[in-house]
C-alpha cells in the first residue's frame, strides 16, 4: 500500500450562525440603581464593542463616585429596611425565580454574551449560561438553611457587598458573586467589566422581572475608577473581586485597616501534568480544553503543560494535530471552537508575551488557521523547548498560548508545577489513581482536576492559594465569604 | 539546697529550626520583671534571623503536613503534657513577667494548656469539619480538602505572656502550618519555655520557630517577606494594621486581625490559615 | 530564533499520516498478544463521552448536510436479520438497496445488503453483479457459540453462495476470560475461509462493556486481519454508541499509523435517524478524517435509518417535509 494522508475536517461545515437579532441590544444603557435604570443622559459614557467585528454594540454609562455613592446607599437602605428582614425561605424563592428566568432567557443571554465577549456561542449556550442559572439554583437552597452550613447556629450577613467581576465569564461571574451574597442575606453593588457589561445589564432586567426588592442588587458600569470608588466607599462591608493579581493586591492594600471583608480570585499559571500512563486521547482533549477553552481567557487555564519526557514527542504530535483542527473564527457560528480575543489591549498583551517567548529561545508552533480580517484574534499557539525561567512559563498570558515543559519523575512534576507564585488550578493525567492522589496532595492549588480540566459546578468550591487569592466561590465554602463568621 | 547558693541563670536564645541560636546580629535586650528588676538579657532577633526562620519553617512545613493528622495531634498533645509537667515553672515565669498573683498565673497557665489540648484534638477533625464531598452534576468524584496555607508568622500577645501565645501558635500549627512566633517583647520568658518544651516533644525542627525582639522591627519584615503565607497581627496595635496589611498584600497574604481568645475567634483564626483544595476525578468503567 | 512563527503543519497536511504498509509482527503466543495489547493507552470513559457529546453539537447546514446525507446513504449496510426473513423480503430489500428512492435516480445506492447466510443466494440473484455488496453474518451469529468447524462452514457457505463481505462475531467469552489467542486464531481462520471476501469483525461492544476492552478487542481484531471492525450484532441490549465508535476510530487511526493498514469501522444497531448518522460522520470527520469518509471504510449497519435519510434528503432538496409513505417500507 502506498503511504497516504487522511485529511481531518475534510467534511467542510457550512456556516451555522446563531441569530444576532435574538440579543435585542439597546442603543444605550443607564445604571441599575435601586431597582431602576438611570437615564443614560445623566452620565458620561463609553461604548462596548463586539471584539469579533470591532462594531459598537451599545453606549454604556460610566458610573462616577456620586453614582457609586447612590448605588451603595441604595444597597445599604435595602439591606437595613428590606433584605435583612426578608426570611431565608423568601430569599430562597427570589433566587429560584432568578434561576428560572435565566433559564427562560438563556438563548438571549448566550447570544448577548457572545456578541459582547467574543467567546463561541457553543460555550455561552452550553456552559456560561446554564452554569449561571445553576449557581442561583444551588444558592437558593442555602438561603433557608444557613444554620446548617457549619458556621454556627445563626450566621449573619455582612451587609453591603461590593463585587467587581472580570470580562472572561461576564454573566457567570455575576452569578458566582450575587447568588451566595443574596442567599446569605447581603445586598450587592456589582460592577461588571468595562468591555463586557451587557449580560449584567440584562440580568438587571431579569431581577426586575423577578421583582427582587429595589436596591438589593445594584449594577453599575464603568472602568477601573468606578471599581476604585466602590472599593473605597465607607458603607461597603465586603469586597469580592475577581481579576488580576496586580489589581487584587491594590485592593487588599486599599482596604487595609477598614475592617472590610475581602475575597480575591486572581490570576493563575496552571500546570497540566501528563504522565506516560495517561489516557492519551482524552488527555489531548483535556489539554485543548485546558488552554483553548474561552480563548485561554481563564484564570485557571492549564497554561503550562508538563509532560513526562518519555512520551513528550508523541503528545506533541497528537496535540498539534488537534490544535490544527480547532475551528477559529466567528463566535456566533455554532461550530466555532475558539472565538475572538476580548479586546485590543488583551491582544496586545498576548502578542507581547508570546514575542518574549521566541526572544527567550522557546520554539513557537502556531495553528495555520485563517484569522478574520476584522476583530481581535490570536491563533492557537504552543511553545516547546520552554524552560522554567522563561516569562511564558511564569507569567499569566490569559490567551490561547500553551507552554510545554517536560519532567522525569512525579517528584519533579510536582516541584515544577508548584514553582510559581500562583496556585489556582492544576491538572493530572494518569490511569494510576494512587499516583494521581499522591500528586494532588502535593500540588499547591485550590482546584485539581484529575483526568479532566476546566470543570465547574456550583457545589464545588473554586479559588486559589498564594497569589491566586483567597476565599472560595461555590459550595458550602462559598457562603463563608458572605457571612460574618 | 543552701539558700546562699549562687543561681545558675539561663541564657535566653531564639528557637530556629529546632536549634537555639543567639541572634546572628549579636544583639540582646534587657528584660525586667513587673517591678523593673533585671531578669535576663534576651536575644534580639534581626531581620536575618527572621529570614533563617522562614527558610526553616518552609522546609519543616512539608514534613509536618506529610505526617498523619493523628500523629500531629499526638505531637501537640505531647507538648501539652510537657507543659503540664512544667506547670509550676511556666506559672512562675508568668508571675514574674506579668506581675500577677501566683494563683492567677497558675490559672492562666492551666487555661493555656487546656487550649493546647483543644488544638491537639483539632488536627484530625479539620478535614471533616471544613472539607467534604461535593455533589457535582456530572460523572466526577469531587472532594474538598482543607490544606494549610504554609508558613504563618504570628505576633504574641504583649501582656498575656503564655495564654496569649497559645492561640496564635497552635491554631496555625494544628491546621498543618509551620509558625514563626514573635514572642511578647517585654514578657518573653514563657515563650522561651514553650520553645524548650517543643524541642523535646517530637515537633520536627522548624515547625515552631520562636523569635524574641521588637515588634516594630520584625512585624514589617514579616509582612513584606514573600515566602510567608499568613500573618497574624491581632496582637499588634491596630494603628499598625494599615501598613502591615498593605505590605502583606504584596504577596496576597492571609491576614488575621483579631485578638480574641474565645473559641469562635480561635476557629476563625484557624480557618484563615486553611485553604480549600478541591480535587475532581472522573468516574468511569 | 526566528522572529516569525514556526508553522508545524500546513493546512493540507492536517490529518493522519498513514505510512506504507509495514509487516505485522507475528503474535502467535498468548503472552505476545497480551504484551501488544498492554501498550495501548487506557480510555477515560468520562473524557470519551464528553468528547462525543461536544462533537454532537456540531451543526451541519445546507450543502454540508446534503452531501453528508448522500454519503451516509452510500454507507448503509441495509440489514435484515430476522428469523422471519423470507426470500421475498430479502429480494425487496435488495431492490431498495440498489435504488433507495425509485423516483429519484440521483439518490446513491447503499453499500451493501446484510443478511443471514441462507439468504445470500437470494440476495446475490437479485443484485447480480451490481455495485451493492452482499454481506452475510456468519460464525454462528449472533452469539458465536459454536465450534470453530461450524463457524468456518457457516462462513464458507456464505462465501460460496455469493457473499463478498462476511460479518463474523468474536468469541466474547474467550476475550473476557483472557483467552486472547483463541479469539485471535478464530479471526485468522475465518479470514482465511473468506478468501477474497472482506471480513468485518463484530466485537459486540455491549458485551465487552468497557472502552478499554473495546480498544483492546479492536486492536486484536486488526492484528488478526480484520478488514473492518464492527460494533455490534444489533441483538443485545447495548448496540453502537458514539463513544464506542470514537474509541474504535481512534484504534483504527493508531493502527494505520503504526502498521500502515487502513481498517474500516462499521457501527451497527440502534442508529435510526439522520441526526444520529450525521453525528457519527462528524466523529469520523474530526477523529480519522477523509480516508474513512468513504463506504470502503465506514458503514452503518441499519434498516430503518435509510428511510429517515431519504426523508431528510427530500427536505434538504425541496425545503418541504416529506411524508414517510413517500418511500417504500423495505
Amino acid at each position: 500500500m502506498e503511504s497516504l494522508h487522511s485529511q481531518l475536517g475534510g467534511l467542510q461545515y457550512d456556516d451555522a450562525p446563531e441569530s444576532a437579532a435574538i440579543a435585542k441590544i439597546q442603543s444605550d444603557y443607564g445604571l441599575f440603581i435601586n431597582g431602576k435604570f438611570t437615564s443614560p443622559k445623566d452620565h458620561k459614557s463609553f461604548f462596548t464593542t463586539n471584539p469579533a467585528t470591532e462594531e459598537k454594540l451599545a453606549k454604556i454609562s460610566q458610573a462616577d463616585a456620586k453614582d457609586v455613592d447612590a448605588a451603595v446607599l441604595a444597597a445599604k437602605r435595602a439591606y437595613e429596611k428590606v433584605w435583612s428582614k426578608t426570611s431565608g425561605p423568601e430569599r430562597a424563592k427570589y433566587l429560584y425565580r432568578i434561576a428560572r428566568l435565566i433559564q427562560e432567557r438563556s438563548r438571549e443571554l448566550a447570544v448577548t454574551e457572545t456578541l459582547d465577549n467574543g467567546k463561541p456561542i457553543r460555550e455561552t449556550r452550553d456552559i456560561d449560561i446554564p452554569l449561571a442559572a445553576a449557581h442561583f439554583f444551588y444558592y437558593a437552597g442555602w438561603a433557608d438553611k444557613l444554620s446548617y452550613a457549619g458556621f454556627g447556629p445563626d450566621p449573619q450577613p455582612l451587609g453591603v457587598a461590593g463585587q467587581i467581576i472580570p470580562w472572561n465569564f461576564p454573566l457567570l461571574m455575576a452569578a458566582w458573586k450575587l447568588a451566595p451574597a443574596l442567599a446569605a442575606g447581603n445586598t450587592c453593588v456589582l460592577k461588571p467589566a468595562e468591555t463586557t457589561p451587557l449580560t449584567a445589564l440584562l440580568l438587571a432586567e431579569i431581577l426586575q422581572q423577578a421583582e427582587l426588592p429595589d436596591g438589593v442588587v445594584n449594577i453599575i458600569t464603568g472602568d477601573g475608577s468606578t471599581g476604585a470608588a466602590l472599593v473605597d466607599h465607607p458603607d461597603v462591608n465586603k469586597i469580592a473581586f475577581t481579576g488580576s493579581t496586580g489589581v487584587g493586591r491594590l485592593i487588599q492594600q486599599r482596604i487595609a485597616g477598614s475592617g472590610k471583608h475581602l475575597t480575591l480570585e486572581l490570576g493563575g499559571k496552571g500546570a497540566n501534568i501528563v504522565f506516560e500512563d495517561a489516557p492519551l486521547d482524552e488527555m489531548v482533549e483535556g489539554i485543548i480544553d485546558g488552554i483553548f477553552f474561552n480563548q485561554g481567557h481563564v484564570c485557571c487555564a492549564g497554561s503550562r503543560l508538563l509532560v513526562q519526557e518519555s512520551i513528550a514527542d508523541d503528545v506533541l504530535r497528537r496535540l498539534m494535530r488537534r490544535v490544527e483542527q480547532l475551528r477559529v473564527g466567528d463566535p456566533m457560528d455554532k461550530n466555532t471552537d475558539v472565538g475572538a480575543i476580548n479586546s485590543a489591549e488583551q491582544l496586545a498583551r498576548i502578542s507581547e508575551l508570546t514575542a518574549t517567548g521566541e526572544q527567550e529561545g522557546a520554539t513557537r508552533l502556531t495553528s495555520t488557521c485563517v484569522l478574520p480580517s476584522k476583530g481581535y484574534w490570536f491563533a492557537p499557539t504552543v511553545f516547546t523547548n520552554v524552560s522554567q525561567s522563561h516569562r511564558i512559563a511564569r507569567e499569566e498570558i490569559f490567551g490561547p498560548v500553551l507552554s510545554m515543559l517536560t519532567f522525569r519523575t512525579p517528584e519533579e512534576a510536582v516541584q515544577k508545577a508548584n514553582n510559581t507564585n500562583y496556585g489556582l488550578a492544576c491538572g493530572v493525567w494518569s490511569e494510576k489513581g494512587s499516583r494521581t492522589l499522591w500528586v494532588a496532595e502535593r500540588l499547591r492549588a485550590g482546584v485539581i482536576w484529575a483526568n479532566t480540566y476546566n470543570k465547574f459546578d456550583p457545589t464545588s468550591p473554586f479559588g486559589g492559594v498564594r497569589e491566586s487569592g483567597f476565599g472560595r466561590e461555590g459550595g458550602r465554602q462559598g457562603l463563608e465569604a458572605y457571612l460574618n463568621v | 539546697m543552701s539558700d546562699n547558693r549562687l543561681e545558675v541563670r539561663k541564657t535566653y536564645k531564639l528557637l530556629v529550626n529546632g536549634a537555639f541560636p543567639r541572634s546572628e546580629s549579636g544583639r540582646t535586650y534587657e528584660v525586667v520583671d513587673a517591678e523593673g528588676k533585671f531578669i535576663a538579657n534576651v536575644a534580639q532577633a534581626s531581620r536575618k534571623d527572621l529570614r533563617e526562620a522562614v527558610v526553616a519553617a518552609r522546609a519543616a512545613q512539608a514534613k509536618w503536613w506529610s505526617q498523619s493528622a493523628y500523629n500531629r495531634g499526638q505531637v501537640i498533645y505531647r507538648l501539652a503534657e510537657m507543659a503540664e509537667s512544667r506547670h509550676n515553672e511556666i506559672a512562675e515565669a508568668v508571675e514574674i513577667c506579668e506581675g500577677v498573683k501566683a494563683k492567677e498565673a497558675r490559672k492562666s497557665v492551666s487555661r493555656g494548656i487546656d487550649r493546647m489540648v483543644w488544638y491537639a484534638g483539632w488536627t484530625d477533625k479539620i478535614a471533616q469539619v471544613f472539607g467534604g464531598a461535593n455533589p457535582v452534576a456530572g460523572p466526577y468524584f469531587n472532594f474538598s480538602l482543607p490544606v494549610p496555607s504554609g508558613v504563618v508568622a504570628a505576633i504574641a500577645h504583649p501582656t498575656h505572656s503564655f495564654e496569649g501565645l497559645v492561640d496564635v501558635t497552635f491554631g496555625a500549627i494544628a491546621a498543618g502550618n509551620s509558625v514563626i512566633l514573635l514572642a511578647s517583647t517585654e514578657r518573653p520568658l514563657p515563650a522561651a519555655l514553650l520553645g524548650e518544651m517543643s524541642a523535646v516533644s517530637d515537633f520536627p525542627g522548624g515547625v515552631l520557630n520562636i523569635l524574641t525582639g521588637r515588634v516594630e522591627e520584625l512585624a514589617p519584615v514579616m509582612a513584606s517577606h514573600e515566602d510567608i503565607d499568613g500573618l497574624d497581627i491581632g496582637n499588634v496595635s491596630s494603628s499598625e494594621h494599615v501598613d502591615l496589611i498593605s505590605s502583606a498584600a504584596g504577596s496576597i497574604k492571609r491576614v488575621f486581625e483579631d485578638s480574641g481568645i474565645d473559641e469562635a475567634t480561635a476557629v476563625r483564626r484557624m480557618r484563615t490559615f486553611i485553604e480549600t483544595s478541591t480535587v475532581w476525578h472522573t468516574k468511569g468503567q | 530564533m526566528t522572529s516569525s512563527a514556526l508553522r508545524l503543519v500546513t493546512p493540507d497536511s492536517t490529518g493522519i499520516e498513514i505510512p506504507a504498509r509495514r509487516n505485522l509482527p507475528s503474535f502467535v503466543t498468548e503472552s505476545g498478544l497480551r504484551t501488544e495489547l498492554k501498550k495501548l493507552s487506557g480510555v477515560d470513559a468520562v473524557g470519551a463521552e464528553a468528547r462525543v457529546a461536544k462533537l454532537g453539537t456540531r451543526s451541519l447546514k445546507k450543502e454540508t448536510k446534503k452531501s453528508a446525507i448522500d454519503l451516509a446513504i452510500s454507507m448503509v449496510d441495509l440489514t435484515t436479520l430476522e428469523g422471519a426473513d423470507t426470500a421475498g423480503r430479502v429480494a425487496s430489500l435488495c431492490t431498495k438497496a440498489m435504488h433507495p428512492d425509485s423516483t429519484n435516480p440521483l439518490v446513491p445506492s447503499v453499500a451493501a445488503v446484510c443478511v443471514y447466510p441462507d439468504m445470500v443466494a437470494t440476495a446475490r440473484s437479485v443484485i447480480g453483479s451490481g455495485a451493492v455488496h452482499v454481506a452475510s453474518v456468519a460464525t454462528a451469529f449472533p452469539s458465536g457459540r459454536a465450534s470453530l468447524a461450524v463457524k468456518l462452514l457457516d462462513t464458507k457457505e456464505a462465501v460460496d453462495a455469493g457473499a463478498d463481505e462476511i460479518d463474523m462475531v468474536i468469541d466474547r467469552g474467550a476475550f473476557l476470560s483472557g483467552n486472547l489467542l483463541k479469539v485471535y486464531e478464530e479471526i485468522v481462520a475465518v479470514k482465511d475461509a473468506c478468501g477474497t471476501a472482506h471480513l468485518k469483525v463484530i466485537l459486540e461492544t455491549g458485551e465487552l462493556v468497557t472502552y478499554d476492552n473495546v480498544r483492546r478487542a479492536s486492536w486484536l481484531a486488526m492484528l488478526a486481519g480484520a478488514d473492518f471492525i464492527k460494533t455490534s450484532t444489533g441483538k443485545v441490549g447495548v448496540n453502537a454508541t458514539l463513544p464506542v465508535a470514537l474509541v474504535m476510530l481512534e484504534a483504527v487511526r493508531d493502527f494505520a499509523e503504526e502498521y500502515g493498514e487502513v481498517v474500516g469501522v462499521k457501527v451497527a444497531g440502534g442508529i435510526r435517524t439522520t441526526k444520529d448518522a450525521l453525528k457519527y460522520l462528524v466523529v469520523v470527520n474530526e477523529t480519522v478524517g477523509s480516508t474513512w469518509l468513504d463506504p470502503d471504510y465506514f458503514r452503518f449497519g441499519a434498516s430503518s435509518l435509510l428511510n429517515d435519510l431519504l426523508l431528510q434528503r427530500t427536505k434538504q432538496q425541496s425545503g418541504n417535509y416529506a411524508r414517510p409513505d413517500r418511500f417504500s417500507g423495505d
